[in-house]
């Protein structure tokens, strides 16, 4: 095995095939959409309306496959939900808690507190269900794929019949964002597939862009504090450098 | 030692029995530095200065880091969403680790360029390169640690190496694993030997800095000092020359951390590690891909891994390999050419450890290796018999004075 493992390195090893995984990269061409996200750049922010809505193709579309495993309710307060909001989103959920004064373990309705119910119980069950695939968890996927955001829009709006050249396989789909061009996630979103309250575009590139900005937020809910912070950093520092090589000028002026 | 000079009698009663002030004076006013260098000194005090940031940021993450491989992702998680500031932490850590690596390759290619490691500040170069194993050691096991895909695989990839010392390599790395795969005793030894290698590396960076107040700085003339007319004291000619360098390592660092923070890491180890599935590439952290590139360049396991390091092990004798009694590469009009193929050749290693291990690359790899070794083992003791270097200077005030001069 070990052996086995060296030698897949030193060749540079392509995917192990997983049964029911993605079929390894065969080199066909993936396309990459660039869209301009309002979190990209030096002063980039989330917009909460887009987050709410992608919040909820989340639970009408992926959530029935994908666990976000890391996201607890209370953060949806990034969202821009009052505790009332969040409070009744969890209420909808039944987590297990326990054991209870007689040693029993109880359902309850979740609480703001409380991590987001995954959809299955074990990779497993998960596997059973998807024709042998894994949905991966999606708490940190806009951080686990190379060019993130763009790259899940991509994916999302990338569903299109497969070129007559090419043969998918049943349970594969022809995707022309995925490494291969093949992935064993059918086409998620159609378009209308989930009514917004607030009239914004309800098409495959609307809903896709708005799950896709709230799946970052997911994955780097930190970002604007963190870029707040580094254009603070960031002009402290200069100007720190500034006075440094002032008075470095001044004192090696006597040197030479 | 003359406790005498201090004013403040508390400082003089202290100094009498326990001479730290005497010391810090030594160091920042006695202390005689060459008045010449320039901002390629900066670098090692930018390394110290890496150093002690890695060990507050790791020992603050130490706090709420879970060294199991069912919790040790979710911990660091844990650290990015829910521990104060963690992030930040994280992220300084995650990217003060690349700067290090970037500070110390820019230190050790201006020791090669001024001809530092020669007589008499041999000793001094060879605990640099032992500073510069046990970084890589560091790092290494660091990596480890959030137990994401590219820790996992990276280590598995990594602590096989060892098997192919012959007779002993199996056990060796049975040894290593502490059982039969990279589980989890493997993950607990890394992070206890993370955690106390930082203090090997601050011990021997003691010795690299006794060693270095010996004979003092090497300057760009790469001449000794001749007096006191060469020298000025360290406070506050290079207390204030290294600021600026300090400003500057951090402006970056603090672009680094706040808008590209994930940009020197690679997006697998976002995903949690998984025995059962290989990555697609499995890469290394950057600053180790010149040697990754070496590696895969041999077609024999063994072969790889002994020119691997023996590509770190020829630091060790470079003082006896380069035998031209010049230091300077100012002064050496042919090495000048060869260094910067050197540097080219380490980049273009480097290029080449992140690329697939297929068609063209392997050629290259293979020429960029043979030239590695063949500058280190051939070239350098050549020009040093070979090579006609230029007149150097009588001392260091009188070209100093003389291109400043020029300058005005």
């Amino acid at each position: 095995m070990r052996k086995l493992i060296f030698a897949t390195m030193v060749s540079l090893m392509s995917a192990v095939g997983m049964p029911g995984a993605a079929l390894a990269a065969s080199g066909g061409d993936v396309t990459l959409l660039k869209n301009d996200w309002s979190f990209a750049g030096i002063f980039g922010h989330y917009n909460k309306a887009s987050m709410q809505r992608g919040f909820q193709v989340y639970l009408e579309v992926c959530a029935g496959c994908h666990s976000m495993k890391y996201i607890a309710f209370r953060n949806l307060a990034d969202l821009g939900y009052n505790e009332a909001e969040i409070k009744a989103i969890a209420a909808e959920y039944e987590v297990q808690d326990g054991p209870d004064e007689d040693g029993e373990m109880f359902m309850r309705p979740a609480r703001p507190a409380d991590l987001m119910p995954s959809p299955y119980r074990n990779d497993n069950e998960a596997r059973a269900n998807n024709n042998g695939a894994l949905p991966p968890d999606l708490s940190l996927i806009a951080k686990a794929r190379a060019h993130g955001p763009d790259y899940l829009y991509s994916l999302l709006v990338g569903y299109q019949d497969a070129p007559a050249s090419m043969e998918v396989p049943d349970g594969m789909y022809y995707n022309n964002a995925y490494s291969g061009n093949m992935i064993a996630m059918p086409q998620p979103i159609y378009g209308d597939d989930v009514e917004y309250a607030d009239g914004a575009s309800t098409s495959v590139e609307g809903l896709s862009a708005d799950v896709t900005h709230f799946l970052m937020w997911a994955a780097e809910p930190k970002l604007e504090v963190r870029k707040r912070i580094g254009v603070a950093a960031v002009f402290f520092l200069s100007i720190f450098l500034i006075m440094s090589y002032l008075a470095k000028r001044r004192i090696w002026a006597d040197v030479y | 030692m003359s406790a005498a000079k201090f004013s403040n009698p508390v400082v003089r009663w202290i100094d009498h029995r326990l001479p730290v002030f005497s010391m810090l004076d030594h160091t920042a006013n006695e202390y005689p530095t060459p008045k010449n260098l320039n901002y390629m000194w900066n670098f090692g005090s930018l390394a110290g200065l890496s150093l002690v940031i890695m060990i507050v940021t790791g020992v603050v993450l130490a706090m709420s880091y879970t060294a199991h491989v069912d919790y040790a992702f979710e911990s660091v998680e844990r650290i990015m969403r829910d521990v104060n500031h963690g992030w930040l932490i994280r992220y300084i850590h995650m990217n003060t680790a690349s700067f290090f690596f970037i500070v110390v390759y820019l230190h050790i290619f201006r020791g090669l360029y001024y001809g530092s490691y020669k007589a008499p500040r041999e000793l001094l170069w060879i605990l640099g390169v032992v500073i510069f194993l046990l970084m890589m050691a560091t790092a290494f096991m660091g990596y480890v640690l959030p137990w994401g895909q590219m820790s996992f695989w990276g280590a598995t990839v990594i602590t096989n190496l060892f098997s192919a010392i012959p007779f002993v390599g199996e056990s060796v790395v049975t040894f290593l694993w502490g059982g039969f795969s990279v589980d989890n005793p493997t993950l607990t030894r890394f992070f206890s030997l993370h955690y106390l290698m930082p203090f090997l590396i601050a011990g021997v960076v003691v010795l690299h800095i006794v060693a270095l107040h010996r004979f003092g700085s090497n300057n760009p003339i790469g001449i000794d000092t001749k007096g006191r007319q060469d020298t000025i004291s360290f406070h506050p000619y290079y207390t204030i020359k290294d600021m600026v360098g300090i400003a500057m390592f951090l402006l970056l660092l603090a672009i680094a951390v706040f808008f590209f923070p994930n940009a020197m890491g690679h997006p697998d180890n976002y995903i949690p590690a998984n025995p059962m599935q290989t990555p697609a590439h499995i890469v290394p952290e950057w600053y180790f891909l010149p040697f990754y590139a070496i590696l895969r360049a041999v077609p024999d396991k063994l072969g790889g891994v002994l020119l691997m390091f023996g590509a770190i092990a020829i630091l060790f004798i470079l003082p006896w390999l380069d035998r031209s009694p010049v230091r300077s590469a100012r002064f050496r009009p042919v090495f000048r050419i060869f260094f910067w193929l050197l540097f080219i050749d380490a980049l273009a290693l480097g290029y080449l450890g992140a690329m697939p291990a297929e068609g063209i690359y392997v050629t290259l790899s293979r020429v960029a290796t043979a030239w590695y070794f063949l500058h280190f083992l051939v070239i350098l003791p050549m020009l040093g018999v070979f090579e006609n270097t230029k007149p150097l200077p009588k001392s260091i005030s009188e070209p100093v004075l003389a291109t400043t001069g020029e300058a005005a």
